[in-house]
């Protein structure tokens, strides 16, 4: 009974990712692919938590918090490029 | 190390104090007065052993060298290598004295010069003496660069170099194509020894490799011995000093061939293919070059073609001597074996007289500035002396009495009318063609002797074409080519002395199965007069018809120029090296474009036909998948995933959204590495993933404005096809690898990791504990990874690029 319940779970995940996926590969602008990417991301996160679940095992919480930051820098990144055109400013005095 | 291996070496090691002597006393003494000694002690040692060999000694002494590949230095003599011995040796010393008188002090470098004669004659002396194989080989190959270095001693000059090139390239091919020939001898017989291959040879003459090794060897000898067609480079050769090519273009190094056929006689001689080729090769030969040799107005070149007609003579006997073989070794096969006498005494004569015609002709060189027949004449009066010189080898190489070309060309005649009624090798049919060819051939050779003397010392003098005031040469220079001339008439008279010291045991040598006594007592009876035989009236035809030939020679030498310039083994040879040149150079700029895409298209092409291949002819097809874990949901998902990020990376219009489709490849992969129960995978496959797209971004950003493309990636059909070909290949060979499982794998001991590292985390304790020295070198691998981003970035050429911190 609860496996079947995370099966659903997982497929409900599967189904909002692809849907990003679609988002990420049509999005009209370039905000509208990160903000998919970003939440590619956090379905990645629940994903890989219900999976933990279902192998009954803690090896994956440090891929849970992996994800999470990665998901997090790239999106910053991607906001900074956006906006200014570069990713990491130099300093100017030297 | 006994004494003859110290001679032989002696030039070698003398070769090292050249250069010093000619520092120190090049302004008071001649080089050459310090050179001149080695060959004259060599000389006289080998003079020693003329009494032991002619009473039928062979003297065979060995230097360890290589022994554990039966490479040993080691040396005979005998007969045969003690007359090329004498030969090299005494013209040598000649040659040495000449060349002091010839070469100036002051303006060459002597010491190069001594230094690559003496390489030469130590080479040279190698070469005859050794008897295992592969140290031949060896010294032949050192007789062929030292010749290159000599014929190129005035490198200034382009036809120098031309000639060097031209007869180090044919030469070297030649000595590459024996030493494969050599190397089948010794896999024959399992022995690098020349005497035991011949003790061994009569197993295998059946042998497949048999012709094959005996084509190969011949080609060694043919190209050194300037047979045709590899005769193209000896005329090329004469840019050479003329010592130098007295020397070696006619007494020495061209005769390295003849060594060779008449070293390997007792190995290959008897077959029906060595009697042909030899004979033949040498007729074309002769015939050859005393035609061409009628042709020339220079009179080095007339000498280079008479050399190569002379050297067509000797082979051929040689080809002839070796049909007695065929008979076994009977009382009538010695009556063959003529031939090869007239051979080794046609070799010792023509060393003698072709090589004083050289020195005269240097002398000529030296004293008119000049060598060109068309601008001489007329010297008689004024070169006495060199004038008696030039009768007496040009008399000698017609083969006219009292001098001693007359008694081999005699021999010669003997020889081929004997060899026309071999009852063996279909000579009865072809057998008239041998006695035909030698006496037109010898008919040619009277035309351009009379040429050589009379063009240049008849006639009218003309003191205003000639560059310097003509006069008799300095004493010095005379002596060589005086002792070589009086040689010249002394073995006419006195033939049998040679014949008993020399030519006999050399005889032995070269047919060895002639054991009783009196097979060659023919060689210690020549007679200079053997009453009204053919032969005789062979050589009066010669006279007659080669003294109208000259007469008419006005008449009839356009028929020269009938044959255009493009009809010739030169321009064959040229030919032949521009075509070999720019068909590679096509063939290069054909295959390698450049582009980085044909070479991948190449290595991919490669890699799936050689594979797949295998995999066909081997049949290495074999699936099974029964050991295979069942396929769960999650799994197809994300291939499925997988599968649809790749073909999105394929059909993408812009790179942003291929470098996106990778991420989204990298990260599904992650994923997998999840549902695998790969945790640290994960984590890495997740990190690494991030920063790739990161780099990859940096890059796209930094596109350069103009010839942005945004477009889908160009279909063609051959990268679709390889790139299939090669996804096939690896399919086949996973699903291979996986189905033909042939042993447990050893994974289960690295599941106690806890007992024997004391980790908890298997991948780890793999990582840092039980494998650590990959560990070790990946980091290695990050490290110059680091570094060499880091100096591309800091150390770029100024002005090469746009400077990002601006």
């Amino acid at each position: 009974m609860f496996e079947k319940v995370l099966m659903i779970v997982l497929i409900a995940l599967t189904i909002s990712i692809i849907a990003a996926i679609y988002r990420v590969v049509k999005g009209p602008s370039m905000p509208d692919r990160v903000i998919a990417l970003d939440m590619i991301g956090i379905n990645l996160v629940a994903a890989v938590a219900v999976i933990s679940v279902l192998l009954k095992t803690y090896a994956f919480l440090e891929v849970i918090l992996l994800i999470g930051i990665l998901s997090f820098v790239g999106t910053i990144a991607f906001a900074r490029f956006i906006e200014r055109g570069v990713v990491i400013e130099r300093n100017r005095d030297n | 190390m006994s004494w003859i291996h110290i001679m032989i070496l002696l030039p070698f090691i003398y070769a090292i104090l050249v250069p010093f002597l000619y520092k120190l006393y090049s302004h008071k003494l001649h080089t050459g007065w310090f050179v001149m000694p080695i060959p004259v002690i060599i000389f006289i040692y080998l003079l020693q052993y003329i009494t032991p060999i002619s009473s039928g000694e062979k003297i065979y002494t060995t230097l360890a060298w290589m022994p554990s590949l039966g490479i040993n230095f080691t040396t005979n003599v005998d007969g045969l290598s003690l007359i090329f011995g004498l030969l090299i040796t005494g013209i040598g010393a000649l040659v040495i004295l000449y060349s002091i008188y010839y070469m100036a002090k002051k303006r060459e470098a002597l010491h190069n010069f001594y230094i690559y004669l003496l390489l030469f004659m130590g080479a040279m002396l190698g070469l005859v003496f050794s008897d295992n194989i592969f140290v031949l080989y060896v010294f032949w190959e050192i007789t062929s660069i030292s010749s290159f270095l000599l014929i190129a001693y005035w490198y200034q000059r382009p036809k120098s170099r031309y000639g060097a090139q031209k007869s180090m390239l044919i030469t070297i091919f030649g000595g590459l194509a024996m030493l494969a020939g050599f190397i089948m001898l010794s896999m024959m017989t399992g022995t690098n020894s020349v005497q035991e291959i011949i003790s061994q040879m009569n197993d295998v003459t059946s042998g497949p490799l048999f012709v094959p090794a005996m084509l190969l060897t011949l080609l060694g000898a043919f190209t050194k011995s300037a047979q045709f067609p590899f005769s193209i480079w000896l005329p090329d050769a004469m840019e050479a000093p003329t010592p130098i090519s007295a020397y070696l273009h006619s007494a020495t190094m061209v005769k390295a061939g003849i060594y060779l056929v008449a070293r390997f006689t007792p190995v290959f001689g008897g077959a029906v293919e060595w009697f042909w080729i030899v004979s033949v090769v040498g007729m074309i030969t002769m015939i050859w070059g005393s035609f061409y040799a009628v042709k020339q107005t220079d009179l080095k070149a007339l000498l280079a073609y008479s050399t190569i007609s002379q050297l067509g003579l000797i082979m051929s006997l040689l080809g002839l001597g070796s049909a007695s073989m065929a008979f076994g070794f009977t009382e009538e096969s010695a009556m063959y074996t003529v031939a090869t006498g007239a051979a080794m005494f046609h070799l010792i004569n023509h060393a003698t007289f072709k090589g004083s015609l050289f020195m005269v002709v240097g002398i000529i060189d030296y004293e008119t500035g000049t060598r060109d027949i068309r601008r001489l004449g007329g010297l008689m009066t004024i070169m006495p002396i060199s004038f008696t010189l030039s009768i007496i080898g040009g008399f000698a190489m017609a083969g006219l009495p009292p001098f001693n070309g007359f008694l081999s060309k005699e021999m010669f005649f003997t020889s081929v009318l004997r060899a026309s009624e071999l009852p063996i090798f279909s000579m009865e049919t072809f057998g008239i063609m041998f006695p035909v060819i030698a006496w037109v051939a010898s008919v040619f050779t009277f035309v351009y002797c009379m040429i050589l003397i009379f063009r240049t010392f008849a006639g009218k003098h003309q003191p205003e074409r000639l560059e310097k005031k003509a006069h008799e040469a300095p004493v010095g220079m005379l002596i060589p080519p005086i002792v070589l001339s009086s040689l010249v008439v002394i073995i006419f008279f006195f033939p049998n002395i040679i014949g008993q010291s020399l030519l006999k045991p050399s005889l032995a040598a070269i047919l060895p199965g002639f054991t009783q006594d009196g097979a060659f007592e023919f060689i210690t009876k020549i007679e200079a007069w053997h009453g009204f035989n053919t032969e005789l009236f062979m050589t009066i035809g010669i006279v007659i018809f080669g003294t109208l030939l000259y007469l008419s020679h006005k008449k009839w030498s356009s028929v020269f120029y009938t044959l255009p310039e493009w009809f010739s083994l030169n321009s064959v040879y040229n030919a032949a090296l521009e075509k070999s040149e720019t068909v590679a150079r096509g063939i290069t700029n054909n295959y390698m474009t450049g582009f980085i895409r044909d070479y991948l298209v190449y290595i991919f092409a490669f890699f799936s036909i050689a594979l797949l291949t295998c995999v066909w002819v081997l049949k290495g097809v074999s699936l099974d998948i029964s050991n295979n874990a069942p396929i769960s949901i999650y799994e197809v998902i994300l291939v499925i995933g997988i599968v649809i990020s790749a073909l999105g990376v394929l059909f993408s219009k812009s790179r942003l959204t291929a470098i996106i489709s990778v991420g989204a490849l990298g990260y599904i992969i992650a994923l997998l590495f999840v549902i695998f129960r790969a945790p640290d995978l994960a984590l890495t496959q997740l990190i690494v993933e991030t920063v790739t797209v990161a780099l990859f971004l940096l890059c796209f950003y930094h596109l350069p404005e103009f010839k942005k493309e945004h477009s889908r990636v160009r279909f063609r059909i051959t990268n679709l096809i390889i790139s299939l070909g090669v996804g096939i290949t690896v399919t086949l060979l996973a699903l291979s690898a996986q189905g033909n499982k042939l042993f447990e794998p050893i994974s289960s001991y690295f599941e106690n990791s806890y007992e024997l590292a004391g980790a908890r985390n298997m991948v780890n304790a793999i990582l840092v504990d039980f494998r650590g020295f990959d560990t070790l070198l990946e980091i290695l691998v990050l490290s110059v990874a680091g570094l060499g981003v880091y100096t591309l970035i800091k150390l770029r050429k100024q002005g090469s690029g746009t400077n990002e911190t601006e």
